[in-house]
């Protein structure tokens, strides 16, 4: 097995303004801290403006490439339904699906020239049965603070790796504002 | 001490561990985060010049100092700074010089994909390119020492996939640049008049041949030898992809990427039986090895257009795609692009300049997101500043047909960048333009920085503050109007009077971006909503193209009202900024402010 082969390909997606880049920087900074090489990849300024927002995360032993290959994907981390179709073409076969149960409709849906594709989480189970479909806002609002969605989710994400809980509470005392963290004890 | 850090931010690293002592840019993606984490490290003085050529000028001045500089920019501000470079060249420095170039292959956040290595050859400069944010750290400190050792400005370029990619990197202690700062007079040196600069030239070809030579024992230039049936040369980005899809070839890694090191790819070319070079955009490298007689496979597999990525690489020596195939089960999905945020001031505007059909010429920002319907509403984006002339062009050629019928729109960062001198055009040469100025405060499409006319420094000083009506007019301007964008009905009025003014005139639309961090938030805005029994269905809130409002066609909606209307209007309260443009457009009163006590 060479060292391409241990590395881990998250690929997290949603709308610009979720917060997936904050997300995928605390992920970054924990697997460095569980002592993984770990490169990632994203795209800022105009593509931000609530467009689709996609960033890849690769860690393991050495990583060369900041992009995931499409087809090599081990899981998809999305912040919105619709977005997680947007990129499927990125996963392997078996991979993982976790997405967020929010709907943010595109500017062509509120227009009423499109419509919202309304049987998303039934398509995604189909191509890939373990999909799990989370109500992310539920779980931030239960634990006092609906801002803070993407810490929320990202607990969710947090019991696919063997990482120990305090380093994913190290990294994110690290990096987020104090006035933030009180907040949102997650 | 290992921490993770964008290209970007080690570039700014590397320069602060190299002592620099004056850093400018002007923002512009993917480079603008050099800056901005430059200005966060004591000891060095950083500023937001007013353009790219500005900053390269300033950083100039510091290196003719003695001080270490480092101006940043991204491809097309080397444009705007290509003046001063290309005689930057023939003087040379005293304190190190570093130019950054932040290349976008794929048009992520730009309007053409250029290849600045070009630029290398052609100002004759050394140009490094870093493949990872550790050697964009390393390159950067390297570029210090080099551009004294040699005499010259040095070149750190890098694409959007290693700017705005994270990897880890390992800290090291700030130094000081071994010159000290002080006035040295040097006129021979510095003065380029011709006499001088005939001197300069062959000082120039001269240091290329030493820069070769350097190139050859450079250690960022290596060759890995593995499996010999295949050998590919690449640099930056393109290296990591490379060695991901092909982690057993050979590689030839280019981290100068010129002068190229001849011998040593000579070599390289000698120990493998296929030779390969892998460059993103330009045949840039596979001109040259070719010139040298070598037999290399370039752009016959690989595409000249846009960023690759691994599969890229698998692609062009495999000769066929492993992506997998798009699965044609799956439903239509409506694009998703970037949008004018929900109370954007610029929104009504265009919506305006929508109804009166005239012609937009427009320029780089946000704003120029309004070509997207349902806005529709700018005709033309060629680069920052061009607007004015392009409006002024159309004036001249079309005559009194234009009359009424063009306008240039143009954002405060992008008029103090370069609009400025083509507002002087117009009115020195008379066009009968109107040059409407979107000053929302802040360069808001880079993340919103500080500019000229904001009353603050980079550093967070406050500061002076143009005045675009007193600039408009000491430029020769004399009518000029500023208009709250959001108060339709006098928007219409004025737009209509100066684009039918036989002059030339500036209209200010003056209203702060709402991601604008310094307008009170007191209270917020109260959100709107539609009152479904008064809704007649009519889509005029609709042509706004504000992403919090919302059809609803009859079949989604409960308690039908169906056969009266096709569907109805709705406001997302989520959204809402609470602008009150679409309340100015519902003929039935039908959009309501909430009961804040509700």
């Amino acid at each position: 097995m060479s060292t391409t082969d241990q590395v881990k390909n998250i690929l997290m997606v949603g709308v610009g303004g979720q917060g997936v880049l904050l997300a995928s920087e605390i992920l970054s900074e924990v697997m460095m801290r569980a002592g993984h090489d770990v490169k990632k990849s994203e795209v800022h300024g105009m593509a931000q403006r609530g467009g689709s927002v996609s960033s890849h995360v690769r860690f393991g032993p050495k990583v060369y490439s900041p992009l995931i290959k499409k087809g090599d994907a081990d899981i998809l981390f999305s912040f919105e339904l619709l977005e997680a179709v947007r990129y499927l073409d990125y996963l392997r076969k078996d991979a993982r699906i976790i997405v967020n149960s929010q709907k943010i409709l595109p500017p062509s849906v509120t227009l009423g020239a499109d419509t919202y594709p309304d049987d998303i989480p039934e398509i995604l189970r189909k191509k890939y049965p373990s999909c799990e479909v989370v109500d992310a806002l539920e779980i931030a609002r239960r634990a006092g603070n609906a801002k803070a969605l993407n810490i929320a989710f990202l607990g969710v994400l947090s019991k696919y790796f063997d990482v120990d809980e305090r380093v994913w509470n190290e990294a994110i005392s690290a990096m987020l504002p104090a006035k933030l963290l009180i907040l949102g004890r997650l | 001490m290992k921490v993770i850090l964008s290209g970007n931010e080690a570039i700014a690293r590397g320069a602060y561990e190299a002592g620099v002592s004056v850093a400018t840019a002007y923002p512009g993606t993917p480079s603008t985060e050099i800056l901005e984490t430059i200005a966060r490290y004591e000891g060095v003085y950083a500023e937001w010049s007013p353009n790219e050529k500005v900053a390269l000028e300033v950083a100039t001045g510091a290196a003719i100092g003695g001080g270490r500089a480092l101006a940043a920019m991204k491809h097309v501000g080397v444009n705007v700074a290509a003046d001063p470079l290309f005689t930057a060249s023939y003087t040379g420095i005293r304190g190190g010089l570093v130019v950054v170039t932040a290349d976008d292959p794929e048009m992520h956040s730009s309007q053409n994909e250029q290849d600045n290595r070009n630029y290398a050859k052609f100002a004759k400069v050394p140009m490094l390119e870093p493949a990872d944010s550790q050697e964009a750290k390393e390159f950067t400190r390297l570029a210090f020492d080099l551009s004294e050792r040699f005499d010259t400005p040095v070149f750190i370029r890098t694409t959007t996939r290693i700017s705005h990619s994270k990897s880890v990197v390992e800290l090291s202690e700030p130094q000081k640049g071994p010159i000290q700062p002080g006035i040295t007079k040097q006129p021979e040196k510095f003065v380029m008049l011709p006499a001088n600069a005939r001197r300069r030239h062959p000082v120039v070809e001269n240091r290329l041949q030493e820069l070769e030579a350097f190139a050859e024992e450079f250690p960022g230039n290596r060759i890995e030898l593995d499996d010999t049936s295949v050998g590919i040369i690449a640099s930056g980005t393109c290296y990591q992809y490379a060695k991901e899809a092909f982690p057993r070839y050979s590689f030839l890694k280019l981290g100068m990427v010129y002068p190229l090191p001849r011998k040593k790819i000579k070599e390289f070319a000698g120990q493998v039986k296929k030779l390969y070079v892998f460059e993103e955009l330009d045949p840039f490298f596979e001109e040259q090895i070719k010139a040298l007689g070598i037999d290399v496979i370039g752009k016959d597999v690989f595409p000249v257009c846009g960023e690759f990525d691994p599969g890229s690489a698998r692609q062009g020596i495999c000769g066929v795609s492993e992506a997998p195939q798009k699965d044609a089960t799956l439903p239509y999905l409506p694009p998703r692009p970037p949008t004018m945020c929900p109370g954007c001031p610029h929104r009504s505007l265009f919506y305006a300049l929508n109804r009166m059909k005239v012609f937009v010429a427009g320029d780089i920002g946000c704003y120029t997101l309004a070509f997207l319907p349902p806005l529709s509403a700018i005709d033309t984006c060629i680069c920052m500043g061009a607007s004015i002339g392009h409006a002024m062009g159309l004036d001249k050629a079309l005559g009194k047909e234009a009359l009424g019928k063009v306008v240039a729109v143009i954002g405060d960062s992008t008029f103090l960048h370069s609009g400025i001198t083509g507002l002087l055009d117009v009115a020195y040469n008379r066009g009968a333009c109107t040059i409407i100025i979107l000053d929302n405060w802040t360069t808001a499409m880079t993340g919103r920085q500080d500019h000229p006319g904001t009353g603050m420094t980079l550093k967070g000083t406050p500061t002076s503050k143009v005045d675009y009506a007193k600039l408009a007019k000491a430029l020769g301007i004399k009518h000029v109007k500023k208009v709250n964008p959001f108060d339709l009905k006098t928007l219409n009025r004025v737009l209509r009077r100066e684009v039918n003014r036989p002059e030339p005139s500036v209209v200010i639309s003056d209203a702060p971006c709402v991601l604008y961090r310094r307008v009170e938030k007191s209270g917020s805005r109260p959100a709107f909503y539609v009152e479904s029994s008064a809704c007649i269905g009519c889509r005029a809130c609709l042509r706004l193209g504000c992403p919090a409002i919302e059809w609803i066609p009859d079949s989604r909606q409960q308690g039908a009202t169906a056969g009266k209307k096709k569907g109805e209007a709705s406001i997302n309260p989520v959204l809402c900024a609470g602008c009150e443009v679409c309340v100015q457009l519902c003929k039935s009163g039908a959009i309501r402010k909430k009961d804040v006590n509700n």
